[in-house]
């Protein structure tokens, strides 16, 4: 019996996960514009729907929850990025900007 | 599943192996392009390449059905929409706006993302992983169709109608946009 050195395990991919995960937070608070930040939420989605299937493949006995699940996940960000990307082009018809910092039409 | 494999599929899984790596590193490079490109297209096509390494390894985790919506999902639909976005708002250079603070942002969004990736790494490394005894389901696409449509149907159902609504509500905000650039009379 031969077994695989690296995708037999589940910390790597929870690892990947992690990276994937930090890489979204790292962009979220650090990219000022809209459409990149919504660039910054669907890693971090991705890294909760690795997250999902590698609990799913090796720990569950139910496979088909974690499956359904990313599949959920999946929806709702399809749905949340339809949204963020028509916020994003009405803001810019309005303020000729999409840069988060001046949008602040009601603090002046 | 088990990865456990017959000794004369040796090669094969030492090849399989050496892509599962090409795949880790096109989803960490692709995420490191996403974040950190000037341009907002280049941006996109990280991202692109980001979630086509998750589907690869949505594949290594023996889950076909998985990538193959991953793929029609985000790389056929989000990102292309996002395309669509990049090229109706053009945006000015990220980089050019505001020096002072756009290093301000840079460090503190470092030291956040560290921090909690060595949080969660430590607990990842740390906790023991406990595999369930017994199998119940093998997770097939039919099982999977079936799970939909029985155990979680009224999930499945109110997943379709917050897609309606944030499709019809997408539409009505970027129309009610151009009609009011149409009244002050300056057409992009």
């Amino acid at each position: 019996m031969v077994h695989p050195m690296l995708f037999g395990n589940m910390e790597i991919y929870l690892i990947v996960a992690l990276c994937l995960f930090a890489l979204g937070l790292y962009g979220l608070i650090s990219r000022p514009g809209f459409i990149s930040m919504l660039i910054s939420v669907e890693l971090i989605l991705n890294g909760a729907g690795l997250n999902f299937m590698a609990f799913n493949t090796f720990l569950a006995p139910d496979k088909t929850v974690g499956a359904t699940f990313t599949l959920f996940v999946m929806g709702l960000a399809a749905a949340e990025a339809a949204i963020c990307l028509s916020i994003a082009v009405a803001v810019y018809r309005r303020f000729r900007s999409i840069i988060a910092d001046d949008i602040s039409g009601l603090k002046d | 599943m088990d990865f456990t494999f017959a000794t004369e599929q040796k090669f094969l899984v030492l090849i399989a192996d050496i892509a599962f790596v090409g795949f880790i590193v096109a989803t960490l490079f692709g995420g490191i392009v996403a974040v950190g490109a000037r341009q907002l297209i280049h941006a996109v096509l990280g991202l692109i390449m980001s979630l086509m390494g998750v589907a690869g390894l949505y594949v290594y985790l023996g889950n076909h059905f998985i990538a193959a919506m991953q793929i029609l999902i985000y790389v056929g639909a989000v990102s292309i929409s996002m395309v669509f976005a990049v090229m109706l708002a053009r945006p000015p250079e990220d980089a050019k706006a505001k020096p002072l603070m756009f290093a301000t942002k840079i460090g503190s969004g470092a030291v956040i993302a560290l921090f909690a990736a060595f949080v969660v790494g430590r607990a990842v490394i740390a906790h023991p992983w406990v595999k369930a005894a017994t199998v119940v389901k093998e997770g097939t696409i039919r099982q999977i169709g079936e799970n939909l449509l029985t155990t979680n149907v009224f999930v499945f159902e109110l997943i379709s109608l917050v897609l309606l609504v944030a499709i019809t509500g997408s539409v009505i905000i970027a129309k009610r946009g151009r009609d009011n650039t149409d009244q002050q009379g300056g057409g992009v």
